[in-house]
């Protein structure tokens, strides 16, 4: 009944979730709310799963495709569609979506209505900045999913929340408005369009792609994040609840670095050429330099939010090797990312919901009280370190495979990061989890209980399944990313 | 016999001014005979007399301009769209300025008449075609204002403000008449349409001309409230009794673009590269001053009075590109902050009350404890005014934007995004200090339902007209083309 308009579901049926759940009004019915809103995480996440199993991954072309037209005056269409390199996006999406809503079941005891809504209307709008084939309603996702976080780490977050909230909210705004006149540009040189693919097919001089290239890469970059324009995203994270981070480090960084994908390379692939080594050269500094500021964190939230830029400077390194086997490992990266920060994160909270706080001094010997909560950190810190037969592996492998092939010092520089990861991830866990006990709280921590368990061993699967058979991720963005990679091959130069 | 009936047909497509008119007289006379118990008879009148002539408006709607009063007057598409949204905005006006008004013994009749002889004025000038009747228009509307802001006579603030409005707002309409005379010596005629004509083919007069045109900018920008002819606006809208800040704040501000539309747009068309250079200027000092003021600003209505420089500043670029383009987005955008001004200052009368003005940021400290609906549509007013999709303050700033870019200023159009971004730190300071911070006033917060009313579909359209921009974007449009 709805097959033709599966995309739309997915984008809307979160949001209009996320109204109801206001509706249902104060704290007094928060149970209600919290009812609600897994109901309608699920009901998001179901309806996404026709994207998996009805996409046919032997064609580049746009599928789930719906077209209307939308604001006529401007020749906006309200245009949806994926393909290989967005619908796994979606589905992750959806998929932590329900895990944040279940991670806040019980720490959130103030304004609960408002904390789901705003998570669930986010996850909708996330959904369609992946689905948007049109510039503008791209562009107002993009936006306007900066709206319910702001929210989320000013309202729910630590007490440097209101710097933290700015600071991300004016960073990432900064990036978007320059990317907004660069889309007026656009407009006007296809002819009055804002078709993301019709943008794919107009020819541009080499000023104006120059111009553009780095108007998107700051807004995409501040988004990823890049060196130097990082620097917003550890105070954000630590500043916001677990949910927030969750979704932070899976979700929206992934904004920018599909930007990169759909945007970028495609539209602008001369200059992406000319400046690729510019990228290249912010991302490896974010590999190596990032990794050893993660060495020398005291705050775990913090330690893996740096760890988290250093991963997607892997991502952007990938993509601009512009091979097939570098963006896929971008890509697989990405997705793995999503799930090993996600897990990270959740974990961090489990003991801040117990200890109250960040710091890594604070713990110790956590093994002794907790060793359920330890094996499943410890699954979670491997990956994040890159170990083989995790999720986390696969991704590194291939693009450092991809920056062999391009230059011997791209891929050295790269495989630091092999050391330095193991390095803060399994430092951090050996302060945390072993040792004796030397503070007394930890003597009162609880394992983990089944919430959690539910939690943390979903994303467990998912870790493992990805790091052992990866072929079911790759098979469904070979063909789309092969087929960027031949546009991106051709000159765009009149 | 025939030729009366002639007469009478002239005046037909004036017949909403007129009975204006004759409303505003009868209010003016029945209030005077009434007490204080039934005061609320002006009140109804006033929203009669909007609705009686938005009847008359919508019932004779022009698809093409009809020129009158041998010239004077024009009735086109342009001016119906434009009536029916200050009819709309007056309204909104009086059901927000009930309360307030009566809490402050304002609640008189000299309140409704003063506003509907502005409105009156406002009329005239969106229906002008004329030299003269643009004056005139103008001035009764800003007669009409200066003696609203003095209203609260106690109050040295309010008379302070009135006093300045009043000598910088002559200076002005003198600049602007010193203009006009100008381009009436080059042009040898006050109507706008004759004077299209003559500049047509150029003029070897072109120094008295380019003066004129100047004082003519100068005397507009002042009226707009542009840098650097701003400095009475914060001071007004921070002076005037709230009810009257929230009027001045959003009917005129639809008087001023046809105003300039008229003037500029087809009086001076074929000037355009005259004033285009100086709108640039006025616009990019504007939306710079304009915002980064605001940042320092802990009075909402001087925040929102700097706010409102940049804004009309943003307005300017869809004028300034010279353009029907232009102008319908420069429309576009007026309506748009029209409606987010009504709401943003309607929101501080509903905060007040007896005794006590909601006009401090601080007053806004954890609203969404207190009231989260009023919040929540707080919230819309201010991420719309910051131009953050999907409120429609966003495709407002798209469509000026996209008329600059079009005429090959892309610098300009960056230069307005970095001032927006600026000015997005003030409102989303706004949101902060409601959704952040525990409130230090706690209060309860009662309003009269129809206030309320209003005020949710208010903050609700903002949304609404994000998620479905088109009709209203279309209806601008549509006016712009049928009246050129």
């Amino acid at each position: 009944m709805f097959g033709q308009s599966i995309l739309s579901l997915v984008i809307w049926v979160p949001i209009l979730a996320g109204v109801a759940v206001l509706a249902t009004g104060s704290d007094r019915n928060a149970a209600l709310a919290r009812w609600v809103a897994l109901a309608g995480a699920l009901l998001g996440l179901i309806v996404a799963v026709p994207l998996f199993t009805g996409f046919d991954t032997s064609t580049s072309a746009m599928q789930f495709v719906e077209k209307a037209s939308w604001i006529p005056a401007f020749n906006i269409h309200y245009h949806l569609g994926v393909d290989g390199i967005s619908m796994p996006l979606i589905l992750l999406n959806s998929f932590i979506t329900v895990l944040v809503v279940i991670a806040g079941w019980k720490v959130i005891q103030d304004k609960v209505a408002q904390y789901m809504a705003a998570f669930l209307i986010m996850s909708g709008l996330i959904n369609g900045v992946f689905a948007s084939l049109d510039g503008i309603l791209f562009y107002v996702f993009f936006e306007g999913m900066l709206i319910p976080l702001y929210l989320i780490v000013g309202v729910w977050g630590g007490p440097n929340r209101v710097y933290a909230a700015f600071k991300f909210f004016l960073y990432t705004l900064l990036g978007s408005l320059l990317m907004l006149v660069s889309m007026i540009y656009l407009y006007f040189q296809s002819g009055g369009s804002f078709d993301i693919q019709t943008w794919h097919a107009t020819t541009l001089g080499m000023t104006a792609q120059t111009l553009m290239f780095f108007a998107f890469l700051l807004a995409f970059g501040v988004k990823v994040p890049m060196w130097p324009v990082h620097t917003w995203l550890p105070d954000a994270h630590v500043e916001a609840p677990t949910g927030g981070s969750v979704v932070l480090a899976a979700i929206t960084l992934k904004v920018g670095a599909y930007g990169f994908l759909r945007f970028i390379l495609p539209i602008l692939p001369d200059a992406s050429h000319e400046f690729a080594w510019f990228v290249i050269m912010l991302s490896l500094i974010a590999v190596a330099y990032i990794g050893l500021v993660a060495l020398a964190q005291s705050d775990m939230k913090k330690l893996i939010a740096y760890s988290s830029i250093a991963h997607m400077g892997f991502v952007t390194l990938g993509i601009f090797m512009f091979s097939p086997l570098g963006v896929e490992g971008g890509l697989v990266q990405m997705i793995s990312h999503g799930f090993v920060s996600a897990a990270l994160f959740l974990c961090i909270g489990v003991m801040y919901d117990r200890l109250h706080s960040r710091q890594i001094k604070d713990y110790g010997g956590l093994v002794n009280k907790m060793p359920l909560f330890a094996a499943f950190f410890m699954l979670f810190a491997m990956a994040n370190a890159g170990l083989p037969a995790t999720s986390g592996f696969v991704g590194e492998f291939m693009v450092i495979m991809a920056a062999t092939q391009v230059n011997f010092w791209f891929a050295f520089v790269a495989a630091t990061t092999l050391i330095f990861g193991a390095a803060y991830t399994l430092w951090m866990y050996k302060r945390v989890v072993f040792g004796s006990i030397t503070n007394p709280k930890v003597e009162d921590m609880r394992d983990v209980d089944p919430r959690e368990i539910l939690l943390l061993g979903a994303l467990a699967i998912c870790v493992l399944a990805m790091g052992l058979y990866p072929k079911p991720f790759t098979d469904v963005m070979h063909v789309s990313v092969v087929d960027l990679l031949a546009h991106v091959a051709q000159s765009k130069l009149p | 016999m025939s030729t009366l009936s002639m007469n009478l047909a002239q005046f037909a497509p004036a017949l909403p001014e007129i009975f204006v008119l004759v409303m505003v007289s009868l209010i003016l006379i029945i209030d005077a005979a009434v007490d204080d118990s039934k005061r609320y008879l002006s009140y109804v009148l006033s929203l009669l007399t909007l609705a009686g002539a938005a009847f008359l408006t919508a019932r004779d709607l022009s698809s093409m301009p009809v020129l009158t009063l041998g010239g004077l007057f024009i009735d086109d598409p342009l001016s119906d769209v434009l009536k029916l949204f200050l009819y709309l905005t007056v309204a909104v006006v009086l059901v927000y300025s009930r309360d307030y008004l009566r809490e402050r013994g304002l609640y008189k009749g000299e309140f409704f008449v003063l506003a509907l002889f502005a409105l009156l004025g406002m009329m005239v000038m969106v229906s002008a075609s004329h030299f003269l009747t643009l004056y005139l228009g103008l001035e009764l509307l800003s007669l009409s204002l200066y003696a609203m802001v003095a209203l609260q006579r106690d109050s040295s603030v309010a008379t302070e403000a009135a006093m300045k409005y009043f000598v910088l707002g002559a200076l002005a309409s003198g600049m602007l008449l010193y203009g006009m005379s100008m381009v009436y010596g080059v042009t040898g005629s006050l109507a706008l349409g004759d004077m299209a004509i003559a500049l047509q083919d150029g003029t070897d007069m072109r120094i008295p001309l380019v003066f004129g045109v100047v004082f003519i900018v100068a005397g507009l920008a002042f009226k707009l409230g542009a840098v650097p002819f701003h400095m009475w606006v914060p001071d007004v809208y921070h002076g005037a009794p709230t009810a009257v800040t929230l009027f001045i704040g959003s009917a005129p501000k639809i008087a001023a673009f046809a105003f300039v539309v008229r003037i500029l747009g087809q009086g001076l068309e074929s000037q355009v590269i005259e004033w285009r250079d100086m709108l640039v200027i006025l616009a990019v000092l504007s939306m710079a001053v304009g915002n980064i003021a605001a940042i320092a600003q802990t009075n909402l209505k001087r925040m929102l009075a700097y706010s409102t420089i940049s804004h009309m500043g943003f307005m300017l670029l869809g004028i300034l590109a010279g353009s029907q383009n232009g102008y319908g987005s420069a429309m576009f955008y007026v309506l748009v902050y029209a409606l987010m001004s009504l709401g943003s200052f309607g929101m501080i009368l509903l905060l007040s009350r007896a005794g006590f003005e909601a006009d401090k940021l601080d007053d806004f400290k954890g609203l969404n404890q207190r009231s989260p609906w009023l919040a929540f549509l707080m919230l819309l007013l201010m991420f719309s005014m910051a131009g953050v999709p999907p409120t429609v303050g966003f495709y407002a700033k798209l469509a000026v934007l996209q008329a600059v870019v079009e005429i090959g200023y892309v610098w300009l159009a960056i230069a307005a995004v970095l001032f927006s971004l600026v000015g997005a730190f003030y409102y989303l300071r706004i949101v902060k200090l409601m959704y952040f911070d525990t409130p230090h006033d706690t209060t309860p917060i009662t309003n009269s339902p129809d206030a309320r009313i209003i005020m949710s579909a208010n903050g609700l359209a903002i949304l609404a007209l994000g998620i479905v921009p088109q009709p209203l974007m279309a209806v601008c449009m549509h006016a712009i083309d049928a009246s050129f």
